[in-house]
């Protein structure tokens, strides 16, 4: 029974859907691409279509009750107030249609849950508003930001295509693998949400979420963190990219070499024009959205960088506010965040920016210093 | 002011709004005593506002408790107004086991659910990977980051001062009841004995407490930062505590005013209400004394 | 039902004092009821101000008039007024105002204290308003204030909301002990339970709600208000905690809380709809025990808001079935109501107007929740605009059609004058398409995937967000018409008889119009 009303809901609404999902307004869910999405659509038209039903029905008497038995018509009330029978009918015929209901929906549910057998571990963390992936079986990750420029937000520029909708480094999954992702926060609570995948899971600080998701079709999916997390809630987009195999082995081992590179660099000679130009970038991606581009912040919520004694004198206060952060407020620890070359980037181009010009330079060796006499 | 109402409505009245503001006041003042502080600023004038909410509530309680007693003494109260009172603490007391409610279920929730989970049990075992090397133990003598919230050393056992505690409060039911028991017989030396008796219990009951409290800070290292045990403990004994202080200036002052010849044998709603509100603050502890100390 | 009144008794009675204590002092049922009336109007034009204010950030894509952080502080502030400052003191005032004259009593059970529940709102708002102004902004972290975002991570000013919370909870904890206090014991002679009029039976089983669960919300908050301030760490799980707990307890109150918003509106409803169809109520008896089993499910139905927050498989499954039930009971109201409709010999006056929208959209509202307790598909469905069309197909339409609907059923007794029924009509209509041009659009916004509490959005989502706000705006400035209809029954208009609708039952019906300033010191006989 259940699978039958399923089908035909999911018929009818197919019929209906191509008038409907017109470009820009589009009134109904994605099918998706995954089984899951796709099980939950066909719910959703279930359900959809027996509240139509009903509706009709309901409506229907009403509006008959409403034209017909009018006292402008010259309609005479009756006086019945009471009848056992219909009562007991309409208590149970919705009783029945609901349990009808709740089983196609307690087997999407178990499967929704089941994440056992995966081929593949992703770790994914909510940072106040940026995702990160750690590949945990090899031993790689990274953050993934907003690359919307501020211009198309103030609406200074024209809005791109994926406005909003777009990062610097989208997740990366092969096509047809069953992929477990385990959900946590570093700070506040965030949300993880591609609808294409029929995938929502709450990332929780302290806690790990499980869910999972296998996509069969390459392309490029998008989302966005769907549990209010702060200023930026509305700024912190999930993009996914489904590769082939092929592609993915490949990319995993690019990866993998980059972060050794990565790790080497901390050894090179840095000039400060280098970390300046290093500087900018990482501070325009990992702390602007906080202190703001030109360094001002938001105070008190957000304190202001320049001209601020730690960031123009207190260098060990400074590195300290970085690495290790604020215990309690948003600024995090950005140590275990950033490689010792982007922390050093970053600490040197807030000492020398914005008219902090203290000439002061902090290499990758000296934040290594640091971190490992703690 | 008609006394031929069977329903006596009182006319005006300023308590209400003066209530408001004391209320408002001392609230004010007690929410800026804590964010002042915590900003590092100065909060004496926070403190002044405070102690002006407070002088203010406690003008209003001597004064709108002043009123009702003078009108029950006048006999404008007819049995149907005592059936409103009734109803009336009633439902109060109700809603304060719901508040306790929350509490008890965030110390079921975590003991049962959350502990668990962060220790690599159950359904969210893998959270586990966050907490590396935390193990769940009940009572939670360690935490999942010990540095942010270190723990207790030792948690109090319940077979010492909370069995003691336990005695003091379930024998002050006894002793009210007696008391109760008194006033229906009309008999007064019978209330002011027990009476008196259930007051020395309360006290003794919150010298203990406190004694227990200061043990715990002192010697045990258990303390509200001690992590979820030391909050769940201190928020269910600490709100209990209150309310037995509040209590024991309810039945103190129902003593007073046994002393000043109030309540007859058939109408005394304010002792009651006292001792249903005592009877309802010792079933709370019955509570805390299984699920806090003794499971 | 008739009643016999002692006229004789209210010579003895002097009317209203004069001036401002007659409102400051007063203990009187109505002109407490007037005070909770007027001041939740008050809250709902503020509220419905910042509702425009975030409507009109949403009419393009893009940043225009406000930051995010004061986004943030509307989204919050306007579900917190709304729910605590314009829906739930309305009902009180429409209880304060109708229940004595329902049930032939003198006046409320404990009148010094409704004044004080009353003027404890005033003095809540006042502190919440006023984080707005503080430094580092008022609470930006939704009416459901999730922790940690709402403790570690809050503005200072949480602390100033946590304590306007709890005078609000001490007031409608007041307010509820009240209203049970009265009807349980104030009940004329002959009127038992199963005779009381249904906004009455409604009302009783709303304050029980009340009393059960504002002391929960007053804890959570407590316990919010130690983890910013003295270190504890219910929600932190560092300390052994769980932010998923602070959800837990807040939903154990929010869930209850909606029913709370909408069972006085049923039973209004309830009133108004036989009234215009000439037909007694059908089904008296399944109505009552509708409102009881929904009260019941409502304590074990909360983590239907928490489907993606990890609750284990079982918990899950038992959460979408008993919310589910739900449906059952509240459909019985539903068709009650049709069938009371059916064959009866109706008129439209704006009272059934609003009724009969009331039935239709409420019931739209109904279906969506039912979908979102689908738990897979709530999945796809949570935190986006799909739940804010349906929450406001059940609190716009719901709620405040239903108050519409009683303010206007009613005006004529609290004023001793009609209010202007053309006037109200247009009230009518403009609201009815407003509201559905406002709030339909959004199902579709949430099915296409826009998240709820965004300043901004993907450009796919731009077509309908601004049909949405022109609509909200549509609704919005209806509602000064409410403000100028209201004002103008108040001062004159055509005087209105003891009984203005033909259809009406009930005692307060048999009261003259104006109601005296005191009614039933000797109470009727019903019977
Ligand atoms: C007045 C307020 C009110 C009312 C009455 C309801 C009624 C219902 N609500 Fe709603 N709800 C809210 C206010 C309300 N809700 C709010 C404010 C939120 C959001 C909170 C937030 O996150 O900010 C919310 C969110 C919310 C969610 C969480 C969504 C999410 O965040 O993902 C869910 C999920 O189950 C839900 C379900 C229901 C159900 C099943 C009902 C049922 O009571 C509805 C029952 C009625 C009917 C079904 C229609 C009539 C019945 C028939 C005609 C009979 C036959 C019908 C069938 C058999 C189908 N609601
Ligand atoms: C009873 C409760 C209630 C009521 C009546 C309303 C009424 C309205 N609500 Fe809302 N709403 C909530 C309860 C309610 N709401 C809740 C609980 C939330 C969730 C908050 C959260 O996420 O934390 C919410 C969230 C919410 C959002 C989502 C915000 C977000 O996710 O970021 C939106 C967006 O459009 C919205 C719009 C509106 C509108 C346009 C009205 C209109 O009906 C309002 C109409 C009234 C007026 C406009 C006032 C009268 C007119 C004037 C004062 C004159 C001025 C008029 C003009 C300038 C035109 N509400
Ligand atoms: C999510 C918001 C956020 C982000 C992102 C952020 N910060 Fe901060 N930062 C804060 C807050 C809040 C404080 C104030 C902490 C306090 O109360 O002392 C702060 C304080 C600081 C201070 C101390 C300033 C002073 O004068 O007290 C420095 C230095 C700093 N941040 C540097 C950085 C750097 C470098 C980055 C990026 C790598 C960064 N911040 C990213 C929120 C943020
Ligand atoms: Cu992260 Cu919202
Ligand atoms: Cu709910």
């Amino acid at each position: 029974m259940g699978v039958h009303t399923m089908r035909a809901g999911v018929l009818t609404g197919g019929l209906l859907l191509p008038a409907w999902s017109m470009a820009d307004w589009a009134v109904n869910m994605p099918p998706g691409v995954t089984g899951t999405s796709q099980d939950i659509f066909s719910l959703h038209m279930t359900i959809l279509w027996i509240c139509v039903a009903i509706g009709i029905v309901v409506f229907g008497v009403m509006f008959w009750s409403i034209l017909a038995h009018r006292k402008s018509e010259g309609h005479e009330p009756a006086h019945f107030h009471e009848n056992t029978t219909v009562e007991i009918l309409w208590t149970i015929v919705p009783f029945v249609i609901l349990v009808a209901m709740a089983i196609p929906a307690t087997a999407t549910l178990i499967d929704m849950y089941d994440t056992e057998e995966s081929d593949l571990d992703i770790r994914v963390t909510g940072y106040q508003w940026k995702w990160r992936y750690d590949y945990i079986n090899d031993d790689f990750g990274y953050f993934s930001n907003l690359t919307t420029p501020l211009d198309q937000i103030y609406n200074r520029a024209d809005k791109g295509e994926h406005y909003l909708l777009e990062v610097d480094n989208p997740l990366v999954i092969p096509a047809g693998k069953k992929v477990r992702l385990l959900l946590t926060a570093n700070d506040v609570i965030h949300s993880w949400w591609v609808p294409e995948f029929g995938v929502k899971k709450d990332a929780i600080p302290g806690f790990i979420n499980e869910t999972w998701t296998r996509v069969d079709e390459p392309g490029i999916y998008r989302g966005q963190c769907t549990e209010l997390c702060g200023r930026n809630h509305g700024f912190m987009p999930v993009v996914v990219k489904v590769v082939p195999q092929e592609e993915y082995d490949a990319w995993v081992v690019e990866q993998v070499a980059a972060a050794e590179a990565e790790r080497q660099l901390t050894q090179k000679d840095w000039t400060l024009d280098e970390l300046m130009v290093r500087g900018e970038q990482v501070y325009n991606t990992a702390c602007a959205a906080c202190h703001q581009p030109d360094g001002t912040g938001v105070p008190p919520a957000f304190p202001a960088l320049k001209g601020s004694a730690i960031v123009t004198e207190d260098m060990p206060a400074h590195l300290d506010r970085v690495i290790n952060g604020v215990a309690g407020t948003a600024m995090q620890a950005f140590g275990p965040q950033l490689s010792e070359v982007d922390l050093a980037a970053v600490i040197t181009y807030e000492r020398n920016a914005w008219g902090n010009n203290t000439g002061e330079m902090v290499t990758p060796m000296q934040v290594f210093e640091f971190k490992s006499q703690q | 002011m008609a006394t031929d109402q069977t329903y006596y409505v009182p006319a005006q009245s300023k308590w209400p709004i003066i209530a408001t503001v004391g209320l408002g006041t001392t609230l004010y003042g007690v929410a800026s005593i804590m964010v002042n502080g915590s900003q590092g600023e100065d909060t004496g004038s926070a403190w002044t506002v405070f102690f002006i909410g407070a002088l203010i509530m406690a003008y209003m309680l001597f004064g709108w408790f002043g009123n009702v007693i003078r009108e029950s003494r006048a006999g404008l109260y007819s049995p149907q107004m005592d059936r409103s009172f009734r109803w009336g603490m009633s439902w109060f007391i109700f809603s304060e086991v719901m508040f306790f409610a929350a509490f008890f279920g965030a110390l079921f929730y975590a003991r049962v659910f959350a502990v668990p989970w962060l220790g690599g049990e159950g359904d969210r075992a893998s959270s586990n990977m966050l907490w590396e090397g935390f193990q769940a133990t009940w009572p939670l003598i360690n935490t999942p980051d010990p540095e942010a919230f270190p723990p207790a050393k030792e948690v109090i056992g319940p077979w010492g001062l909370p069995l003691v505690n336990t005695i003091l409060l379930v024998t002050s039911s006894f002793t009210v009841t007696v008391a109760h028991h008194g006033l229906k017989q009309n008999n007064r030396t019978k209330v002011k004995i027990w009476l008196a008796a259930t007051i020395l219990l309360a006290l003794g009951f919150l010298a203990l407490q406190a004694e227990e409290y200061v043990h715990a800070y002192t010697e045990l290292d258990l303390t509200l930062q001690s992590g979820i045990y030391g909050s769940t403990f201190f928020m269910l004994t600490g709100f209990h505590g209150a309310h037995v202080l509040l209590g024991t200036l309810m039945l103190s002052i129902m003593l007073v005013r046994i002393f000043k010849g109030h309540f007859s044998a058939d109408k005394h709603f304010g002792f009651e209400a006292a001792s249903w509100y005592w009877h309802f603050v010792d079933v709370v502890w019955l509570g805390l004394f299984v699920f806090v100390y003794i499971l | 039902m008739s009643a016999v009144i002692d006229t004789h008794a209210q010579d003895h009675h002097h009317g209203p004092a004069k001036g401002i204590t007659r409102w400051l002092y007063t203990t009187n049922h109505k002109d407490i009821g007037t005070m909770y009336l007027v001041f939740s109007f008050a809250m709902f034009l503020l509220g419905g101000t910042m509702a425009m204010v975030i409507r009109a950030e949403l009419f393009q894509p893009g940043l225009q008039i406000v930051e995010p952080e004061f986004f943030n502080q509307m989204t919050t502030m306007h579900g917190l007024i709304m729910v605590f400052g314009a829906v739930m003191p309305a009902f009180v005032g429409l209880a304060n105002w109708m229940l004595p004259m329902m049930i032939g009593a003198p006046d409320m059970a404990l009148p010094r204290m409704n004044n004080w529940s009353f003027w404890l709102l005033p003095c809540a708002f006042l502190i919440l308003v006023s984080t707005l102004f503080m430094a580092g902004g008022a609470p930006n972290f939704g009416w459901t204030f999730y922790a940690p975002l709402s403790t570690t991570y809050g503005p200072p000013s949480t602390t100033f909301f946590i304590f306007a919370v709890h005078i609000m909870g001490i007031s409608s904890i007041m307010g509820a002990i009240n209203v049970i206090a009265t009807i349980l014991n104030l009940r004329a002679p002959g009127m038992t339970m199963m005779k009381m009029p249904l906004f009455v039976w409604t009302w009783l089983i709303t304050a029980f709600l009340l009393i059960a669960v504002m002391p929960v919300l007053a804890g959570v908050v407590t316990m919010m208000l130690m983890d910013i301030n003295f270190g504890t760490s219910f929600f932190n799980a560092a300390g052994g905690g769980d932010p998923v707990l602070f959800q837990h307890v807040f939903w154990f109150f929010g869930h209850p809380e909606v029913y709370i918003m909408i069972l006085p509106a049923f039973g209004a409803v309830s009133h108004i709809i036989p009234a215009f169809a000439r037909k007694p109520l059908f089904g008296y008896a399944s109505m009552v025990y509708a409102v009881g089993a929904i009260a019941l499910l409502s304590f074990v139905v909360w983590a239907h808001h928490m489907f993606t927050v990890g609750v284990p498989l079982a918990g899950e499954l038992f959460f979408m079935y008993a919310t589910m039930l739900i449906a059952v009971p509240t459909g019985v109201k539903v068709f009650n109501w049709v069938a009371t409709m059916f064959r009866g010999s109706m008129t439209f006056e704006a009272p059934m107007l609003f009724a009969v929208a009331f039935v239709i959209l409420f019931t739209i509202g109904g279906f969506s929740g039912l979908m979102l307790a689908i738990a897979p598909a709530d999945f796809q469905y949570h935190d986006t605009y799909f739940v804010v069309a349906h929450f406001h197909y059940v609190l716009v339409p719901g709620a405040i059609f239903g108050i519409f609907a009683s303010a206007y059923f009613w005006l004529p007794k609290w004023t001793g004058h009609m209010y202007d029924e053309s006037l109200a009509k247009t009230h009518f209509w403009l609201s009815f398409v407003g509201m559905n041009l406002a709030f339909f659009p959004m199902h579709f916004l949430g099915l296409a995937g826009m998240p709820r509490r965004i300043p901004d959005y993907a450009l796919q989502f731009a077509d309908f967000n601004m049909v949405s706000s022109i609509g909200a705006f549509m609704f919005g400035a209806t509602q000064l018409l409410f403000l100028f209809i209201v004002i103008k029954c108040v001062r004159g208009g055509e005087k209105a008889p003891a009984k203005p609708w033909e259809g009406a039952e009930g005692l307060e019906w048999t009261l003259p119009s104006p109601a005296p300033y005191h009614t039933f010191s000797t109470p009727p006989e019903v019977k």
